[in-house]
């Protein structure tokens, strides 16, 4: 434990701390650049530099190790001049060309040139100019405002494991480029615009679209993974104009996946603004009250028997759990939150978790991935991944279809065969789980949505006694949901109740023409031709397959639109919030169920969603308390029985990063960057080993 | 004038073969095994009583650097590595070892690699070197087929091996973090210090990097022993040096003498006189480009050792002599080195990726008088924001050519502005 | 030298090793440490050079293959290091110093000759392929200054004359001496060795000094 005096001041930091972190300790603040915490140090801005006693030369204070006794002095006017010095060269290639570029008003450049610039330039040679790069659909460069910090390139290397930027030449000739002119095929490159200090990056799909200041900001969550990725939502009038990562230590730091950050132009394409009704065979616009006469005179009529309903992967906790009333009332026990058919159980909490927990990651010393893609459905749980691999003694095996997973992960092989291997102890792998003293495996949906699926889980909870996944105080089993409405719906119990049937009974009863409605909750991921006989109301916000077969639409909000509350896959209970209004007639789905309560004379028990999130809060603990996990309950659970290599590799339940909900399928965006990049035909890299 | 029975490197010229037999002959390789038996901290310290002060330029005291290792053998392997990427303009002393002493520099990895534990030596050749490289290559091989190399060097039970890593033409490579990430297969950006190389080195392990001629001076001094040594040069500058000398000499030379010679009588002795006479004299850029020069009558009777040269405001560096006579156009040969230094600049923080280039465009305009005399006082200032600021030490070198133009010749160029003006003048009326 | 030279027209698609430059590669693995193969990424590039004459994306990308490496890493060094030719050089590769301890004595005049012989200024290639001349920073052979390296030779102590008769040569295909071309061994004095003189022998200079500077030299040393 070093104890420094920093301008005047005493601090004791442990020992390895830099002086400039010494100096954030104490409230000292000192202007840098190319020094970032989550990022390996590379001193070569120079800005940081600072005076320290006995030293000869300033010091650059990100690099410099707190030693006993030393004497640092960040604001002495040689310190001061040090990096006066400094920015007048980082600025003299560096065009003035602030009016036009969008970085302008959260720059580093800028408000540190404000700080230590000189009022005028006295370089009067020619400035550099640097050829653009082409990183993609998502990142605009101007590579002659880059100031080769080598923020981007550690990112891309060390963060997201996917080293495809470098600096190439030397000297003025140094520049940053990408592996042969291609794009970044990181699901993570979004962070680069984020991280460089200046306008070198900036994201191309909001390119001159608006000014900082004129934005409105919402701190909100992302809910197009299972991740729950904080998220700040800059609108600008009615138009969500971007996304930024907030910071939350315990679930995405301060990353953020390229779709959660790029999917928004999805939000104003393909909504559903006004309500439909089917007359003639033909979706027709509608006033809400038609509608809801249409509704009423069909399901007015039905047996609660005969009426079901399906929740679909963005609805949010408050809606599920108005429709789950709402089927309750009409006497429905046909209800699943699980459209993909995944073997989930909800009778065991645990079971469908992510127990460790993501910030749990970095402390375990194995990890076995079955039957998932890590790094295309939850990219920013992967870098995590990745973190706890950087640091070492870190065994990784993956069972699925191979996949560059930004790490060096054991390939066992793809089949269940292999899985069954590793649970029966014939595996090599087995005796390392059994070894580690923090052991996890991470469950995918590419496992538990086959048919074989609750056997897998079965295994999976066996292999848990076996390799003691689950001792005091850790957990090691885990689920990798992809869906961020998973978890509050089995929480939830948007689930068959006595005598109900699940996704696919009630597909196969709408066939037999033993259910006559069905209630789609933003379902689209599902076998829409099975519903051709019967009555199908879709609620949701996108023309997706699922308004297509609908015989009313009821036009929903998206989560930029209202106030929900979704857990993520490790059960963390979150708030995502209203940033704009639904447009045109849309509105905020719990509303829309409450109205049409009303409308079928079962009139649900609250009038607004403070009383509608008391009465869910009551039934059920995870949504006691909003950004906590309540630890899941474990117990028995899986099936037992021999697993089905027939069924073919465990896949991923993702075939395109890019493109998983109907936002995303909405977004020109993401399918430029499914067309550009590719959504999981990666490029293998030196890391894959 | 040193004598020769005093010299270290009596195959300088390669009048003789640089063979094992003709090295054994010249004394090489005699009584290794002996010097090794001394043990390790033997070795150290006589290093240190020595007082060899390093040859790359800096000047850092060989045995003092050894002593930084760790002691015994921990988990991790240690590194010798040899620097001999002599690229400093005016430098060539390195490459004559390389292919006329060879087994010179093999014999001291040994002893130089035992004393800080190491049981491989890295030789970091400048890829220019290639026929030299073949020469050191054949000399190592010779070692190894006498078991002066190998799993049990000169019969001392010490495991050696040295091997070579060839440069590719990176001036940088010159400076020991640098050279230490291009041998790992990295471009040659110097990193920050701490850690220091003895702590964290090449692939991470403790290392010692040093000088060819360092190395190379190494066993002639243990078996000599190290009174020997202190009994030539001044204090605290002992020994012997090559010496290169270049430039508007008679007969431009390499040559050992003792440290501390007058530079005047190193350049009339062995370099023929300056061309034109003594007087003819303009200036001396004396330990290789990065060292400011010095006019003629500071020349006149300065000594050519560390202290001498820092006490006039420059520096022994690699002991190249750099000899300018009074044709010179010193503010174009100025612009050349700053042209060089922005060639060399690895690029990786700021002052120096974008001071370098604005130096030698001021520069540029200076030569012809294209500039205003506030200019210099600028330009000036630009060096000493490059100055002290950077990682490795390249900035200082870029900076401090030009400050020792202008602490001694600043009115020539001030001339040279004004006529340039008083000619635009002219024409125009 | 921007990225673009990757993406250029002159790129072959592909690159391999010969069957002996394939195990001399595997050989300059085996000289660093397990683990750190990565370290012979420079001495494996040299050798794609010297097969190919140059050095393509395609060669770099195979060794980024054969040692694990991301390919910009590769390209990093590719790009940083002078001494790789990113494009087609010439049959010779004239490379002449103009730094400061040739320039003192005479590299201009060094280049002026080489520019008439070879018909080309820095930075070309002769249409006939036959040769590059390119600038190049200090050879590190000061004392024999002017030099100028063809290929991995170094011709020292030249003149515009010297100059001339050494590319004639080597552009007819003859081995003109390597070294120094006033005959001087090394870099010792060239009127006769100060030093060392009993070994100096009848390493005689062949350009007699001017009387002044013989003074310390031997007699015997001034004539030839």
């Amino acid at each position: 434990m070093p104890k420094l005096t920093i301008d005047g001041l005493e601090v004791d930091v442990p020992a390895g701390t830099s002086v400039l972190q010494a100096a954030e300790q104490l409230g000292i603040e000192i202007p840098r650049f190319c020094y970032h915490d989550r990022l390996p140090v590379a001193a070569n801005c120079r800005m940081c530099l600072v005076e320290i006693e006995k030293m000869p030369k300033p010091v650059a204070s990100c690099a410099m190790p707190a030693g006993e006794g030393m004497v640092v002095k960040t604001q002495s006017p040689a310190a001061l001049q040090a990096r006066k010095d400094v920015m007048e060269l980082l600025l003299i290639n560096h065009p003035l060309d602030c009016p036009i570029c969008d970085q302008g008003g959260e720059c580093d450049l800028q408000d540190q040139a404000v700080a230590y610039g000189k009022d005028r330039g006295r370089y009067t040679e020619e400035k550099r100019a640097v050829v653009e790069k082409d990183m993609g659909p998502l990142i605009k460069t101007a590579m002659t405002r880059c100031i080769h910090c080598t923020r981007c390139v550690r990112f891309l290397t060390e963060i997201a494991g996917v080293p495809e930027l470098g600096m190439v030449n030397r000297g003025e000739h140094a520049e940053i480029t990408t592996y042969v002119g291609k794009a970044l095929t990181s699901e993570l490159s979004g962070n680069l615009v984020d991280l460089c200090p200046v306008g070198a990056l900036t994201s191309a799909p909001y390119a001159y679209t608006a000014r900082p200041w004129e934005l409105k900001k919402t701190e909100s969550i992302d809910v197009l993974d299972a991740v729950g990725c904080a998220i700040r939502i800059d609108a600008r009038g009615n138009q969500v104009m971007r996304v930024l990562p907030r910071l939350n230590e315990d679930v995405n730091e301060e990353w953020l996946g390229d779709k959660s950050r790029h999917a928004i132009d999805g939000l104003a394409k393909r909504r559903l603004d006004t309500p439909f009704v089917r007359r003639n065979g033909r979706l027709e616009e509608a006033s809400w009250n038609e509608a809801f006469a249409v509704i009423q005179d069909k399901l007015g009529g039905l047996p609660g028997s005969a009426v079901a309903a399906i929740a679909g992967d963005l609805a949010d906790a408050e809606s599920m759990f108005a429709l789950k009333l709402l089927m309750d009332s009409l006497g429905s026990p046909h209800r699943d939150c699980r459209q993909d058919g995944a073997a989930l159980d909800p009778a065991v909490s645990a079971s469908y978790r992510f127990n460790t927990t993501i910030a749990g990651i970095e402390q375990a010393d194995a990890l076995l991935i079955v039957g998932s893609n890590p790094r295309i459905e939850a990219p920013v749980l992967n870098a995590r991944i990745r973190k706890r691999f950087l640091k070492g003694g870190f065994a990784v095996a993956h069972i699925g279809v191979a996949a560059d997973l930004t790490y060096p992960a054991q390939h066992l092989g793809d089949g269940v065969d292999t899985f069954q291997a590793v649970v029966d102890g014939a595996h090599p792998f087995f005796e390392v789980l059994k070894a580690a003293e923090r052991p996890m495996i991470v469950l995918g949906m590419g496992a538990l949505c086959r048919d074989d699926g609750a056997r897998i889980l079965g295994a999976a909870r066996y292999l848990a006694d076996k390799v003691g996944l689950v001792k005091d105080g850790w957990n090691g089993f885990n689920v990798l949901q992809t869906a961020a409405a998973r978890v509050a719906g089995l929480d939830l119990g948007f689930v068959p109740g006595q005598g109900g049937l699940d996704t696919r009974g009630i597909l196969a009863a709408a066939r037999a023409g033993d259910i006559g409605a069905v209630w789609l909750l933003g379902a689209d991921q599902i076998e829409t031709n099975s519903l051709d006989q019967a009555f199908v109301v879709y609620q949701g916000h996108h023309g997706d397959v699922g308004a297509q077969v609908a015989d009313v639409v009821l036009p929903g909000a998206a989560y930029t639109e209202k106030s929900g509350t979704y857990l993520n896959t490790e059960g963390r209970a979150q708030r995502a919030a209203r940033a704009v209004f639904p447009p045109g007639e849309a509105r905020e789905d719990w509303k829309i169920l409450r109205a049409v309560s009303e409308v079928l004379g079962k009139p649900l028990p609250f009038d607004s969603l403070e009383a509608l999130r008391a009465l869910m809060a009551e039934g059920c603990a995870s949504f006691a308390g909003i950004d906590k996990v309540v630890p899941g309950v474990w117990g028995d659970f899986g099936e037992n029985g021999a697993l089905n290599p027939a069924l073919g590799p465990l896949g991923s339940a993702v075939s395109n990063y890019y493109m998983t909900d109907p936002i995303s399928r909405a977004s020109p965006t993401m399918a430029r960057c499914t067309l550009e990049i590719g959504g999981n035909a990666k490029a293998r890299t030196g890391t894959d080993g | 004038m040193l004598r020769d029975e005093d010299r270290i490197y009596t195959n300088l010229y390669g009048f003789e073969p640089w063979s094992l037999k003709a090295a054994k002959a010249r004394g090489d390789w005699d009584g290794t095994k002996a010097i090794l038996a001394k043990g390790r901290d033997a070795i150290v310290g006589e290093m240190k009583t020595a007082g060899l002060r390093g040859r790359g330029g800096a000047g850092f005291s060989a045995g003092l650097k050894w002593s930084f290792m760790p002691k015994g053998e921990g988990p991790l392997p240690h590194y010798l590595v040899v620097n001999a990427d002599e690229g400093e303009p005016g430098t060539c002393k390195d490459r004559d070892i390389l292919r006329f002493e060879p087994h010179k520099l093999v014999e001291g990895c040994l002893i130089a690699a035992f004393a800080i534990g190491a049981h491989a030596a890295y030789i970091y050749v400048r890829g220019e070197y290639y026929n030299e490289t073949k020469v050191l290559q054949a000399a190592i091989d010779e070692a190894y087929a006498a078991k002066l190399l190998g799993p049990n060097a000169c019969g001392s039970g010490w495991a050696m091996d040295v091997y070579i890593h060839r440069g590719m033409g990176a001036y940088i490579c010159g400076e020991e973090s640098a050279l230490i990430q291009s041998l790992e297969g990295k471009k040659g950006q110097p990193r920050s210090k701490p850690p220091f190389p003895a702590g964290v080195g090449v692939w991470g392990c403790p290392t010692t990097v040093n000088n060819v001629e360092t190395i190379a001076d190494v066993p002639t001094i243990l078996r000599r022993g190290a009174d020997w040594f202190v009994g030539l040069g001044p204090e605290n500058n002992n020994g012997t040096k090559v010496f290169c000398i270049s430039g508007h000499v008679e007969t431009p030379c390499n040559v050992e003498e003792e440290m501390g010679i007058p530079l005047k009588e190193l350049i009339e002795k062995h370099a023929g006189g300056v061309r034109g006479g003594w007087d003819n004299l303009l200036a001396v850029i004396p330990g290789g480009c990065s060292t400011p020069m010095i006019p003629k009558d500071v020349c006149d009777d300065v000594k050519m050792d560390f202290d001498s040269l820092r006490n006039v405001r420059s520096g022994l560096g690699t002991a190249a002599v750099i000899v300018m006579d009074k044709s010179t156009d010193l503010v174009a040969a100025i612009t050349r080195l700053a042209r060089f230094y922005m060639h060399e600049s690895c690029g990786q923080c700021t002052p120096c990726r974008e001071g370098t280039g604005w130096l030698w465009r001021t520069m540029a305009r200076m030569e012809k008088g294209d500039a205003t005399v506030e200019e210099i006082d600028q330009l000036l200032e630009v060096t000493r924001q490059i100055e002290g600021h950077t990682i490795c030490a390249l900035g200082d070198a870029a900076a401090w050519p030009i400050q020792g133009l202008f602490r001694h010749f600043r009115p020539e160029v001030e001339k040279r502005i004004a006529a340039r003006r008083a000619d635009a003048k002219s024409r125009v009326a | 030298m921007s990225e673009t030279f990757l993406a250029e027209s002159i790129q072959p698609t592909a690159f391999a090793f010969s069957e002996e430059n394939a195990k001399a590669a595997e050989a300059v693995v085996a000289k660093y440490p397990k683990g750190h193969q990565r370290s012979a990424v420079m001495p494996l590039l040299d050798l794609a050079q010297r097969q190919e004459g140059w050095l393509s994306r395609a060669a770099m990308d195979v060794v980024a293959r054969m040692l694990g490496m991301p390919p910009i890493k590769v390209y990093e060094v590719a790009t940083f290091y002078t001494m790789y030719n990113l494009r087609p050089v010439g049959r010779l590769h004239v490379q002449i110093c103009t730094n400061i301890s040739c320039w003192l004595r005479g590299a201009p005049e060094v280049v002026r000759a080489a520019k008439e012989v070879l018909g080309v200024e820095f930075g070309e290639t002769r249409s006939d392929g036959a040769a590059t001349l390119s600038e190049v920073e200090c050879l590190g052979a000061c004392a024999n200054a002017p030099v100028m390296q063809v290929g991995d030779d170094l011709y020292e102590d030249l003149t515009y004359e010297s100059t001339k008769a050494v590319l004639t040569a080597l552009l007819a295909g003859e081995k003109p001496p390597v070294g120094s071309q006033t005959g001087r061994r090394g870099a010792c004095p060239c009127c006769g060795a100060t030093t060392l003189k009993d070994k100096a022998g009848d390493h005689v200079a062949k350009e007699p000094a001017k009387p002044k500077a013989k003074a310390a030299a031997k007699p015997g040393k001034e004539t030839a």
